[in-house]
């Protein structure tokens, strides 16, 4: 199945020159294999083996050597072989290693036969685990793997909803119906990480690959799981029951149980938040860095860190679907936890909360307590959409958390740009006043830009301005603008939940914004990989306009603001076409927004925004938005929205490095039907 | 003595071996992997195991000759030497070691010590019958045979 035509590959020797997702016209003949072993009679064994079945072999004893030569050989190889136990690293190391930096099949092999081991490869995301001593019939296959995570990466892309960034013709169908026959959800994540690099590789290669169309789990989409896995019982969840209730054409069974796992492992991950927090964080934070490298003018540290986060998304990816997926993340070590950043904040509590939520990778759960925790403005009616909202939100966020420590990091982001947040506050509260005026013009434009700057937008314009905007997030004393990320699972919620934290970071916020701008470049990876830049956007979007609307009215009109913003944002996300960045439509559209609204106007947006939302159904922001105007007087609320948007920013920037990893698909907002 | 013959007498040997308990199918897969290009495979391979078995065995009469020994050492010692004994196929010493293991997970130091003599005897055993069969190997190759294909078809 040569997914490409770039067929000239061809001969086994010349490896190197093979771009990944090439096969070779002989395959499987001519497979690249690593294999990593201590034993010097295994490995010698396996090169015998394997040579004898064609394939090209690289063999190591040590795991660093392995490391740098897949480094060195960027799509060197096609697969790896590794054993578990070895004297210099971990084999379960390892295989996360290459997990999220190059995102290959990893096969782990061990003496040990226990369940406990073979589990610990399966959750570690291994695609297969080979008990020794292994024999040649068990090697003569495993260039499935290779194959079936081509095929899962294709088949999400004829799945997504996307019709314009679906790649229909690159139909596989045909052909991966001549190899591995079901789904391999153990794989999605490899083939997720996979997509995400390989599309990162491929942009940044320039390489042709085939775009391969990616499921859309938007808001709605994801609402819609959520209500079948709901009504099955969590236990009782199988893909295929879950694919009759939602009854959604062109959704197959793999997409479902690929979305299924990366919900599992997000409300694992809620559960078992507290101590993931400090290693989420840091993760966070780095990937942060990574991806706001660019964005710099805010807070500085917070876009830093974001710009560097974007920058090196696989490796916030990395990072993050690595503590998304359990493995140990090298980042690790939140100092602070966020609840006691939180406690930094004025609004503390809310934030706290959030930021709690967040931390639980936006646990469902945790949004629920962020609305609880949402500033006071919010009414308890309007906390109880945004749970619900939240809900989705986190079960978006799920994703994202599920994904990975992302949604932590983002929290982390959160809370350690909280105690800067509290700074900003103060400042952006001198600002909230100018904020109605400006109908956060600044702001929307800040977080906006702010989101999309940091994607791919005049970064340092947008962020020049979201310290402005920082008040909008930080919504004046109160917003807890700890709006979890989590709490803003994507779309409908996210603006309450979101907003609030967002708000609270004012200069996280900006870094979320900057996360989002941030993000937005890892969206933009996602997207491209996804071409579910709805997510994105969506989440951007919805954190902007939030941002933006909380700032315009500080109790009101943001959340007006920001709809119309966005409203704005997913007509003009056209503008951006071609680019995922919903974000950034977003951003444009908010920072129109911003120019021109006033008070009424910003609430008409954010009626329209709702409306926007709602179009967005499509994408993950449409629940929302529904969401959003059932509860609309979340919006009049304005801490719903500045929530949803501080929820739906702080979601951005989390979503943002987890969705690299998780592919997050759907998730985006990239719908904002314009 | 003739070629045939030789041959016929490393093959009853071959078999004893398997029938013994000595080797198992996984010796038969490395015997397959032998071939013209690659006449030695085998006898490298297993040179290779006896190097890095006596290796682990001496780390291991030396982790279990500590005052305070660590058991985890001594896991690791003996969970690789179980998988290169049954990468080549040397059954016993396999189960030797599987036993090794289960007793250091109790950390019964003499019975970790008494099944450190029965893995080292078991691996000289069988040390001494592949090199026994690899002589025969030579011999035939030196009287211009060839080494039959095993199958086993007990």
């Amino acid at each position: 199945m040569n997914p490409s035509g770039k067929g000239s590959m061809s001969t086994i020797s010349t490896s190197s020159a093979r771009k990944a997702g090439e096969l070779v016209p002989d395959f499987p003949a001519g497979l690249r294999v690593l294999v990593v072993d201590d034993d010097p009679t295994c490995l010698m064994i396996l090169e015998k083996m394997l040579c004898t079945c064609l394939y090209e072999v690289t063999k190591c004893n040590r795991a660093e050597t392995a490391l740098s030569l897949l480094r060195e050989k960027k799509n060197g190889f096609d697969i790896v072989i590794s054993d578990v136990h070895m004297p210099d690293m971990d084999g379960f190391k390892l295989l996360e290693h290459i997990g999220l930096e190059m995102d290959l099949p990893v096969i782990m092999m061990s003496a040990d036969d226990g369940k406990n081991v073979v589990m610990k490869g399966v959750t570690h995301g291994a695609c297969d685990y080979l008990i020794k001593p292994v024999r040649i019939e068990a090697l003569k296959n495993i260039w499935q793997h290779v194959v079936r995570k081509r095929k899962n990466e294709w088949k999400d892309l004829e799945q997504s909803g996307s019709a314009e960034e679906g790649d229909r013709q690159q139909k596989q169908s045909a052909d991966e119906a001549d190899y591995s026959s079901s789904a391999n959800e153990g794989s999605w994540k490899n083939s997720k990480k996979r997509r995400d690099e390989d599309e990162d590789a491929e942009e940044r290669d320039d390489t042709s690959a085939l775009k391969k169309p990616r499921v859309v789990w938007s808001v709605d989409l994801h609402q819609q799981f959520v209500a079948a896995v709901n009504q099955l019982g969590i236990d009782k969840a199988v893909p295929k029951k879950i694919l009759e209730l939602m009854n959604v054409p062109g959704l197959t069974r793999e997409n479902v149980a690929s979305h299924l796992q990366k919900y599992r492992l997000y409300l694992r991950r809620l559960s078992g938040v507290s101590q993931h927090q400090g290693s989420l964080n840091n993760s966070f934070i780095s990937t942060q860095d990574a991806t706001f490298g660019s964005i710099s003018s805010l807070n500085g540290i917070d876009l830093q860190t974001l710009a560097a986060a974007s920058q090196h998304p696989a490796q916030s990816l990395a990072t993050l679907q690595a503590a998304g997926l359990g493995r140990s993340t090298a980042k690790a070590g939140v100092p602070m936890s966020i609840v006691d950043q939180r406690n930094l904040f004025s609004f503390e509590n809310p934030r706290l909360r959030f930021g709690e939520g967040q931390q639980q990778h936006m646990n469902s759960n945790k949004t629920m307590n962020l609305l609880h925790g949402i500033p006071t403005t919010m009414e308890p009616k309007q906390l109880v959409n945004l749970h619900q909202s939240t809900q989705s939100l986190g079960s978006l966020n799920m994703r994202v958390s599920a994904t990975t420590p992302q949604s932590s990091p983002l929290i982390m982001q959160m809370a350690q740009s909280q105690p800067r947040g509290q700074m900003l506050s103060e400042s952006i509260a001198s600002h909230v006043p100018r904020l109605p005026t400006a109908m956060a013009q600044p702001n929307v434009a800040n977080s906006v830009l702010g989101r999309d700057g940091i994607a791919d937008v005049s970064r340092g314009s947008v962020y020049n301005q979201i310290p402005q905007t920082s008040p909008m997030l930080s919504f004046p004393g109160n917003q807890t603008t700890e709006v979890p990320i989590n709490s803003f699972p994507l779309g409908s919620t996210p603006g309450i939940s979101n907003i609030t934290p967002k708000s609270n970071f004012q200069d996280e916020v900006t870094s979320g914004m900057k996360g989002s701008g941030g993000f937005a470049p890892s969206y933009d990876i996602f997207n491209e990989l996804h071409q579910q830049k709805s997510n994105d956007w969506e989440l951007q979007n919805v954190g902007l306009a939030y941002d933006a609307s909380q700032h315009v009215n500080p109790l009101q009109g943001n959340i007006d603001v920001s709809p119309s913003v966005l409203v704005h944002q997913g007509f003009p996300s056209t503008q951006q076409a071609g680019q995922n960045r919903e974000a950034n439509s977003i951003g444009k559209a908010m920072y129109s927004l911003g120019e021109g609204m006033d008070q009424t106007n910003l609430q008409n947006i954010g009626q329209n925004l709702n409306t926007l939302l709602v179009d967005n159904s499509v994408r993950v922001k449409t629940e929302r938005v529904p969401d959003a105007s059932s509860q609309s007087n979340l919006f009049p609320e304005h801490y719903g929205q500045e929530d949803l948007l501080s929820a739906f920013l702080k979601q951005q920037e989390g979503m943002g490095p987890a969705e690299s990893e998780f592919d997050f698909d759907g998730y985006s907002l990239d719908n904002i039907p314009v | 003595m003739e070629v045939g013959q030789m041959q016929r007498q490393w093959m009853d040997y071959t078999k004893s071996l398997f029938l013994e308990g000595y080797l198992d199918g996984q010796f038969l897969q490395l015997q397959q992997l032998q071939d013209d290009s690659n006449p030695d495979f085998v006898a490298e391979v297993v040179s290779l195991f006896f190097e890095d078995s006596e290796r682990l065995l001496n780390d291991l009469t030396n982790a279990l000759d500590q005052k305070c020994i660590d058991f985890k050492k001594a896991d690791a010692h003996i969970h690789q030497l179980k998988g290169s004994s049954s990468s080549i196929g040397a059954e016993r010493v396999k189960n030797c070691c599987i036993i090794f293991r289960s007793l250091c997970e109790e950390q019964n130091i003499d019975a970790c010590i008494r099944c450190l003599q029965q893995v080292k005897q078991e691996y000289f055993l069988v040390k001494n019958k592949l090199e026994t069969l690899f002589g025969m190997e030579q011999q035939i190759v030196a009287a211009g045979g060839s080494i039959p294909k095993m199958e086993l078809s007990f």
